[in-house]
């Protein structure tokens, strides 16, 4: 027993020193490594390897010599790693506009003025510390088979209308985010709230319904495309734009009233080693002539400052201390228990 | 000459006055400005903090026990609307933190519920602005002070601030330049009676005595009244000495005349001819003499009569006729011819037939005087477009190479001819009648002969 002790006591101790180093909990980590290199820059992002790794590679052969560690996390976990932590990254990525924002205002990021940050819209940048650099529609993704006979709704009253007159047809094959687990699914249904009443009308016609509850766009889309689900509301249209092709019966909406679009931002966190060579990476990431580029690369849609004037419904999340308000803990509360009782109902 | 030294110039001093006072004002008006706009910003800061408190502390209820805060989206989105600035806020029951940042300070001022407290302060590495609104709330049975704190940074604030006094900058200096040139225009106008009153008492003539009759302003008058009663005295002098003069020539002449006759009746008796020399010595000077006497007399008549001329219309020739023939009988007796030429008929001028005969009487004369025995005298009269000419020649010793500038000064004479005896007036009252009348004398050497050439010109009538 007491060798076990020993044992035990040991790895607590390594856990120990080894938890300041890297506290917060990483998913996927790779070094772009380059024939001599000059410099290394860290990015902590939310956004899957899969998905950056051709933008990564595509800023080494504008900027040869340059290292790039990439390690991705949760937007949580990125907020504890700068928030709690203090760990030492050039460019934090994340689609968690709340709490960028919230790393912004409480002093946590570096200020960086440039002529390519100057050619973003006011909408998509915060403090000339926060910038958006791709704008992602929250949609209706749905099967055309299981709406087969039934008029296509534009809006979301159409939408609650359909689903209250026909309750067989979609009992327990609606889904939508898990706002409890999901950052970007608690931000959508917040913005929704903030926009109409329709949200909790919304909440109670899928709870009657049995609604699926996800952790996440990819895994909606999946159970769509096999027919487990007729329809995943909020659902991120960047993500689903990548499965149409492969999938006749898959389609998209956005809805005419109101489509709530998240910006992914970048920020160049306070304790940068390189804030210079973080910069650099964010004019990369913002500047007009990569945009297109950008978008081809990681098929992110990236910003397009006339998008308000030709879509009218597009209603991007304001960065700003109105974001602040959702991540106020007894707001959080709240707003959940009342979307809880509303969605699950016994 | 001038005893008058310029010390300083009233208009200079008028200006510099105007513009400290100019400069004065936007200074004030600067700082006037910079401050109410800055407390403009403050409230206008201070008014959203307190909608934004106001927005919370409403939303905040006690269910079962227990205080919720339902912060609305708006509290907080209202701050982010104006500038992009840092916001934090804090709900306190009592002294424990409900929900926000907990480490923002409440204000250490007394609370009283109702009534906002603002507080600036540095929180988490910038300068912010924090306003508290405490109100009463009954949660259970017991009643707490829950009091909402916001806050934001002032930034933007400082940025409107510093535009703030960059436009107050530029309007304080557009004050002065429009103040500095207004100024310039108006002590322009407030010199123009002094100026015109300079001007016109510096274009009299050295010779014009009579009062300044203009409109003048008030702080003028006595001024004015002043140099008019002064002026009034020197002319009642000055006419006073020339009466002097001239009753003292007369008197001087009239014994001159009774030593000539003496003399020369003396001369009959006398023999000896170094006696006879002593008498004609005599009789020269008292010729001498009263011819100076008659010219000092002409001379007082000239400075009376040329303050108010008589006009007339005359024939210069005719006018130079009559001179020649009353000058002949001394010219005979040098043997000296004398001759005139020149038109006749339309040599007009307007002027004072007395002053202007007795002008070239003493030329004639000085001609007379100055020419040697058995020699011509011409005397010419021709025209211009607007003017008469009369010229004397005279094949005289000429003018000399010394300074001539003096000729026409009063007892001035020519360098060579001291062997002369002469007053030294005859050019002055030539000079003096000829300016009278705007006209002017010029002395020359004669082109013909090595005489001189002496010319007045006068306007025709």
């Amino acid at each position: 027993m007491r060798v076990h002790y020993t044992a035990l006591g040991l790895i607590f101790c390594v856990l120990l020193l080894l938890a300041p180093a890297n506290g917060f909990e990483a998913e996927e980590e790779r070094q772009f490594e380059v024939d001599n290199p000059t410099a290394t820059l860290n990015i902590l992002s939310t956004a899957d390897l899969n998905i950056f790794a051709p933008l990564v590679e595509a800023y080494q052969q504008k900027y040869p010599g340059v290292e790039v560690r990439y390690i991705t996390a949760s937007s949580s976990e990125l907020m504890k790693a700068l928030y709690e932590e203090n760990a030492q990254f050039d460019i934090a990525i994340s689609s968690a506009m709340d709490l960028q924002t919230k790393l912004v205002n409480d002093g946590y990021a570096r200020r960086h003025d440039s002529a390519e940050t100057g050619t973003l819209p006011d909408w998509a940048k915060w403090r000339d510390r926060l910038f958006a650099f791709t704008q992602e529609p929250a949609v209706l993704v749905y099967s055309k088979a299981a709406f087969e006979g039934l008029p296509q709704p534009t809006n979301r009253d159409e939408l609650i209308a359909l689903l209250r007159e026909n309750p067989d047809r979609f009992a327990g094959r609606v889904g939508t985010y898990d706002i409890r687990e999901s950052g970007a699914g608690y931000l959508f249904a917040t913005q929704d709230s903030r926009q109409s009443e329709s949200l909790w009308r919304m909440a109670e016609v899928m709870g009657r319904l049995d609604a699926q509850l996800y952790c996440c766009s990819s895994h909606m889309i999946r159970d769509v495309t096999d027919g487990k689900l007729a329809l995943a509301y909020n659902v991120l249209g960047s993500y689903a734009a990548a499965h149409l092709d492969d999938n006749p019966d898959l389609d998209v909406l956005q809805f005419n009233d109101f489509t709530t679009v998240m910006l992914r931002t970048v920020l160049i966190p306070n304790t940068a080693r390189d804030p210079d060579l973080a910069g650099q990476f964010v004019d990369f990431l913002v500047s007009e002539e990569n945009r297109e580029r950008i978008e081809d690369l990681t098929g992110l849609p990236s910003i397009d400052p006339g998008v308000l004037q030709r879509e009218a419904a597009f209603r991007p999340i304001r960065l700003g201390p109105g974001l602040l308000v959702y991540l106020d803990q007894l707001k959080r509360r709240t707003f959940i228990r009342a979307w809880l009782n509303a969605m699950v109902q016994p | 000459m001038t005893a008058v030294r310029a010390r300083g110039s009233l208009r200079r001093r008028l200006l510099l006055q105007l513009l400290l006072v100019a400069a004065i004002l936007s200074v004030a008006l600067y700082f006037t400005v910079r401050a109410l706009a800055q407390q403009a910003a403050e409230t206008t800061q201070d008014n959203i903090l307190i909608a934004s408190a106001t927005a919370i502390s409403e939303a905040a209820r006690a269910e079962r026990g227990q205080i919720l805060v339902d912060v609305p989206y708006s509290a907080l989105s209202m701050l982010g609307s104006i500038a992009e600035e840092r916001v934090f806020y804090r709900v306190t029951a009592d002294d424990l933190t409900v929900t926000g940042y907990d480490d923002l300070p409440a204000p250490d001022a007394a609370i009283e519920t109702g009534n906002p407290v603002f507080t600036t302060t540095i929180y988490r590495a910038d300068e912010v602005r924090i306003a508290a609104l405490p109100r009463r709330l009954t949660v259970g049975d017991e009643t707490v002070i829950l009091t909402v704190l916001v806050a934001q940074t002032r930034l933007g604030l400082a940025a409107v601030s510093l535009q703030i006094s960059i436009a107050a900058a530029a309007a304080g200096v557009g004050f002065f330049l429009l103040s500095g040139a207004l100024s310039w225009f108006a002590t322009n106008n407030a010199m123009r009676p002094l100026n015109r009153l300079a001007k016109s008492v510096e274009r009299r003539g050295p010779q014009d005595l009579s009062p300044v009759e203009t409109s003048a302003p008030t702080e003028l008058v006595p001024l004015l009244q002043s140099l008019n009663t002064f002026m009034g005295r020197l002319s009642a002098s000055l006419a006073r000495t020339e009466d002097f003069i001239a009753e003292a020539a007369h008197h001087v002449r009239t014994p001159l005349a009774t030593v000539r006759t003496q003399s020369e009746i003396a001369m009959r008796s006398v023999r000896k001819p170094e006696n006879k020399q002593i008498l004609r010595e005599v009789i020269r000077a008292a010729d001498e003499s009263s011819r100076s006497a008659g010219q000092l007399l002409d001379h007082a008549m000239v400075a009376l009569r040329s303050d108010n001329l008589e006009k007339e219309r005359l024939n210069m020739k005719d006018l130079a006729q009559d001179v020649i023939r009353s000058i002949s009988p001394t010219a005979d007796l040098k043997d000296i011819r004398i001759s005139c030429s020149g038109s006749d008929t339309t040599s007009a001028v307007e002027g004072d037939p007395i002053l202007l005969q007795n002008a070239l009487r003493n030329l004639l004369d000085n001609a007379v005087k100055y020419s040697p025995e058995d020699s011509r005298i011409k005397v010419e009269i021709s025209e211009a477009a607007s003017t008469v000419r009369v010229d004397v020649l005279d094949e005289g010793r000429g003018l000399g190479d010394g300074d001539r500038s003096h000729l026409t000064e009063r007892f001035g004479r020519g360098d060579n001819v001291r062997d002369v005896i002469g007053s030294g007036l005859g050019l002055t009252i030539v000079d003096e009648v000829v300016r009278a009348h705007g006209g002017s004398l010029a002395l020359t050497d004669n082109p013909e002969s090595k005489g001189t050439c002496a010319s007045i010109t006068l306007p025709s009538a």
